[in-house]
């Protein structure tokens, strides 16, 4: 029992880093920007549908897929930021919220004419499949994959953030935009790239996601709620917070999908709600 | 001096991490007061209001309305007990007409704004209380036209009607006089000297035309603390006040 | 010096004027009528878009006048449908006594969310109602012995005031229905016309100037989030009265998402915007039900885009600016 009970966790723990890659972007430009961007899910469902295409109609292998996934991710995303979010920026919640929902309506529909609505597998490299023997359990060798990716980008980040001067000004205008452009920041170059990188990491995540929850048109929405579990959780703009919400959300959502399929869920709004109730910023947010 | 003091702050002091924006300021502001606070930008002026007035909660210190300690009382309740504040930046609400605004500062105060099934025009006295208070300010012509149309130096004006409307005992003033052009100051200078002898008002200001005029008494703020309480002249005569407004160049 | 002085008369008139009662909305009423007469076959959809549209007014009560986004409103919707199946389930199929229950059991649960709804903003306070609306679902879900589960459950509806027999044809369910988005409609008018309404706008407006000014405004939102939610369980009442009744999907995000979709399309903070989100966007649904969906999602989320972008104050605020443009 104690096996599958761990093997139970590591597919949650695994779950969690595919969460974490999805969502650390929107928690980054949404602590920057301060704009509720709800279509984040649906360039990381363009990622997806982009390694689908590379993989099937031009034979890239799978690896070189999700670079791929990532630009297309970003440059798409910086494409709607720079013609139309802009537009909104200081509009208001609500605004923001239909204005990308909308966005997400149309994403899904105009996928499910091109695509179809079915799900769209993949064939993964074979050192990606199957599973490795430990201790005389076995874990699936894409999960340790997608592990070892999560921590790789979430180490990343930190650095990028802690260690550059980009991410030394990154941080400067989330403290403080107006002071930051004082002192001669261009903070809307900043937004630019931070949203394509954020997008980007989504597209990445969406193309991660194929293989283990699978891609279809309703992508874009179904894991909408997630994401905002966990940004709202972790704390607008923490990599931090993200990481350890995501990680939480991952494992209590198989666990609870395996031990309490009825009240699984339930236990995880519930416990969303009144987090937020004390801790309104989140786990790691400010102010 | 004249008799008990109606707002009295003891010691109140503020720290935000290793910052002192309030160090240990003790204020006595008498029934019908004229009391100015100056000092540099930066000083701990507005700091001050706002832990005065309950926006911000002191670290340390003591502060009494009326007798009463107000230190812990939530700033909503302080209203209703006779301590209002205008903001140094116009803080209206700005798809609502100066009589909107006014009428619902009335309501608030007596406590008709819950009812929800009382038409708005049925609140008679309210409103005839309210565009009083409007033509007091010489705001009446403007009163059905929307706050965000208004030329700024009405809108100063409309920050001090619904302060008024509150019927405080204290009023604090944070610069009333910011930002408005000279030929709208004049409306200005003779609300303020028209308001009530007892009702006890401390303001900042930077126009020091407008301080030596109405003051009665001066607080003189310089990095979060009291540099000098005094009278107008001697003030206005002290070396020390001359050398913080004209700045840091020693002339020996 | 105190100046004893009334009003001055442009401004007593402004103030009533404020409330008058317009030719366009006694048309509008009186509009209403009409498929009556000229559509009798479309009645049943006539009484779904009044309950629409009345569900959408209590959400214009919280959104578009006291400023709270909720993304999970369906919750009190569907637990007003819930109750009164449940009450109709266990024999008392009496519809107005229904919708009285079902305004209290929704009321009740209003009332104590809203301790939660009033103290938190921005992202905390959509996760928060949606998470609130999510989590009610999964309940009603895993109830499945009292609520049906995903079959939901059947009920039968006594006849109003013991005359009106819920036909096939919907004649008494519209007229029921009508009357009571009426009625919703003198209430939320008095409502918005009263100091209450005017302390409603004032938080909306500038939220920081409220303590300023000695209101403990947290009460009024309260106040309406409880008012709101009753009228919302009223709807989902007369959503199973009217058609005998109730599934899951009263509680469901996607009536969530679709009432404020009609209430931006119509225009918040404008009493009728969201009346006239309904009627359109049920219309359309109805007449597009035929599509194929994904057209559906594909112009809505167009549709949605372009007013956010275009016309932000909806459709009642496109028009109002071209009156006023007139007017000049």
């Amino acid at each position: 029992m104690i096996g599958s009970l761990a093997v139970v966790l590591f597919d949650g723990f695994a779950f969690g880093m595919l969460l974490f890659v999805l969502s650390v972007g929107l928690s980054v430009t949404l602590g920057l920007m301060n704009f509720t961007n709800l279509a984040h899910c649906a360039f990381g469902m363009l990622g997806g549908y982009a390694v689908v295409v590379a993989m099937r109609s031009f034979g890239l292998p799978f690896l070189l897929t999700l670079p791929l996934a990532f630009i297309v991710a970003a440059l798409v995303s910086v494409a709607f930021e720079r013609t139309i979010f802009r537009r909104l920026y200081g509009a208001g919640e609500l605004n923001q919220v239909l204005l990308t929902i909308g966005l997400v309506f149309v994403a899904a529909a105009s996928t499910a004419y091109f695509f179809g609505t079915g799900q769209q597998p993949i064939v993964l490299p074979h050192y990606l499949q199957g599973y490795v023997e430990w201790g005389g359990l076995r874990f699936g060798s894409y999960r340790i994959f997608l592990v070892v990716m999560a921590l790789v980008i979430a180490g990343l980040l930190v650095l990028g953030l802690e260690h550059t001067r980009f991410g030394a000004r990154v941080r400067a205008s989330v403290d403080n935009q107006r002071v930051a452009q004082g002192l001669g920041l261009d903070v809307d170059s900043i937004f630019a790239i931070t949203f394509a990188l954020g997008s980007g990491l989504a597209g990445l995540g969406g193309a991660l996601a194929i293989e283990i929850v699978g891609l279809d048109p309703s992508f874009g929405f179904h894991y909408l709620v997630y994401v905002l579990i966990v940004v709202a959780v972790g704390g607008l703009g923490s990599i931090g917070g993200s990481f350890l919400a995501a990680a939480l959300l991952g494992i209590f959502d198989v666990a609870g999908k395996y031990f309490v399929p009825d009240m699984g869920a339930f236990l995880i709004y519930l416990f969303m709600v009144v987090l937020l109730f004390v801790r309104p910023v989140g786990l790691f947010g400010k102010r | 001096m004249s008799g008990t003091a109606i707002l009295r702050t003891e010691g109140v002091t503020k720290k935000f991490g290793s910052l002192e924006v309030a160090r240990n300021i003790s204020l006595s502001l008498p029934v019908g007061a004229r009391h100015a606070l100056i000092g540099p930008n930066g000083a701990g002026k507005t700091t001050l209001i706002n832990l005065i007035t309950g926006r911000l909660k002191p670290d340390a210190g003591r502060i009494t309305l009326d007798g009463e300690d107000i230190t812990t009382v939530a700033a909503a309740e302080r209203v209703r007990r006779g301590l209002t504040r205008t903001f140094q930046i116009n803080t209206l609400f700005p798809g609502l007409t100066p009589i909107e605004s006014v009428l619902l500062a009335v309501c608030e105060r007596k406590n008709e704004a819950g009812q929800f099934w009382r038409r708005l025009t049925g609140h008679a006295e309210a409103v005839d209380e309210a565009f009083a208070i409007l033509k007091q300010l010489r705001l009446d012509d403007a009163a059905t036209r929307e706050t965000r149309h208004l030329a700024y130096g009405q809108q100063r004006l409309l920050e001090i009607a619904l302060a008024l409307a509150t019927r405080p005992k204290v009023l604090l003033l944070d610069e009333p006089a910011a930002g408005v052009p000279k030929d709208e100051s004049a409306a200005l200078f003779s609300v303020i000297a028209a308001l009530p002898a007892d009702m006890a008002v401390l303001f900042i200001e930077h126009d020091m035309n407008l301080v030596f005029k109405f003051a009665s008494r001066i607080t003189v703020l310089v990095a979060g603390a009291v540099l000098v309480e005094a009278d107008p002249e001697i003030i206005r005569a002290d070396p020390r006040v001359r050398e913080v407004y004209l700045g840091q160049a020693h002339h020996g | 010096m105190r100046v004893e002085t009334t009003a001055s008369g442009p401004t007593q008139t402004w103030l009533r004027r404020r409330s008058r009662i317009t030719a366009v909305e006694i048309a509008f009423w009186l509009a209403t009528l009409l498929p009556f007469v000229l559509f009798p076959s479309y009645l049943s959809l006539a009484s779904q878009i009044a309950i629409g549209a009345l569900f959408a007014l209590s959400v214009d009560l919280v959104l578009g006048y006291a400023g709270i986004i909720t993304l999970g409103h369906a919750m009190f919707f569907g637990i007003g449908a819930y109750a009164a199946a449940i009450l109709a389930k266990h024999g008392w199929g009496e519809p107005l006594t229904g919708l009285l229950v079902a305004a209290l059991v929704a009321g009740a649960v209003g009332f104590v969310t809203s301790f939660i709804i009033v103290r938190v903003q921005h992202l905390a306070l959509i996760m928060i109602t949606l998470g609130l609306g999510l989590l009610t679902y999964e309940l009603a879900n895993s109830f499945s012995s009292v609520t049906g589960g995903t079959d939901g459950l059947g009920v039968e509806i006594w006849p109003v005031l013991g005359a009106f027999d819920f036909d096939l044809w919907g004649y008494t369910a519209y007229g029921y229905a009508l009357a009571a988005l009426f009625i919703g409609v003198l209430l939320a008018r008095r409502l918005v016309n009263s100091s209450f309404g005017l302390a409603l706008t004032g938080i909306r407006e500038n939220s920081a100037r409220m303590p300023a000014i000695g209101s403990t405004y947290r009460v009024h939102l309260q106040k309406i989030y409880v008012i709101s939610a009753c009228m919302a369980g009223v709807a989902g009442a007369l959503l199973t009265e009217t058609t005998g009744t109730v599934s899951l999907d009263t509680l469901s995000f996607q009536r969530s998402a679709d009432v404020v979709v009609m209430l931006i399309l119509g225009g918040s903070g404008r009493l009728y915007g969201g009346i006239i989100g309904a009627i359109i966007f049920l219309i359309a649904r109805d007449r597009l039900s035929d599509m194929n969906p994904q057209y559906w999602y594909f112009w809505i989320g167009l549709l949605l885009m372009a007013v956010v972008l275009v016309m932000p104050g909806g459709i009642l605020g496109g028009l109002s600016r071209l009156v006023r443009r007139e007017a000049r």
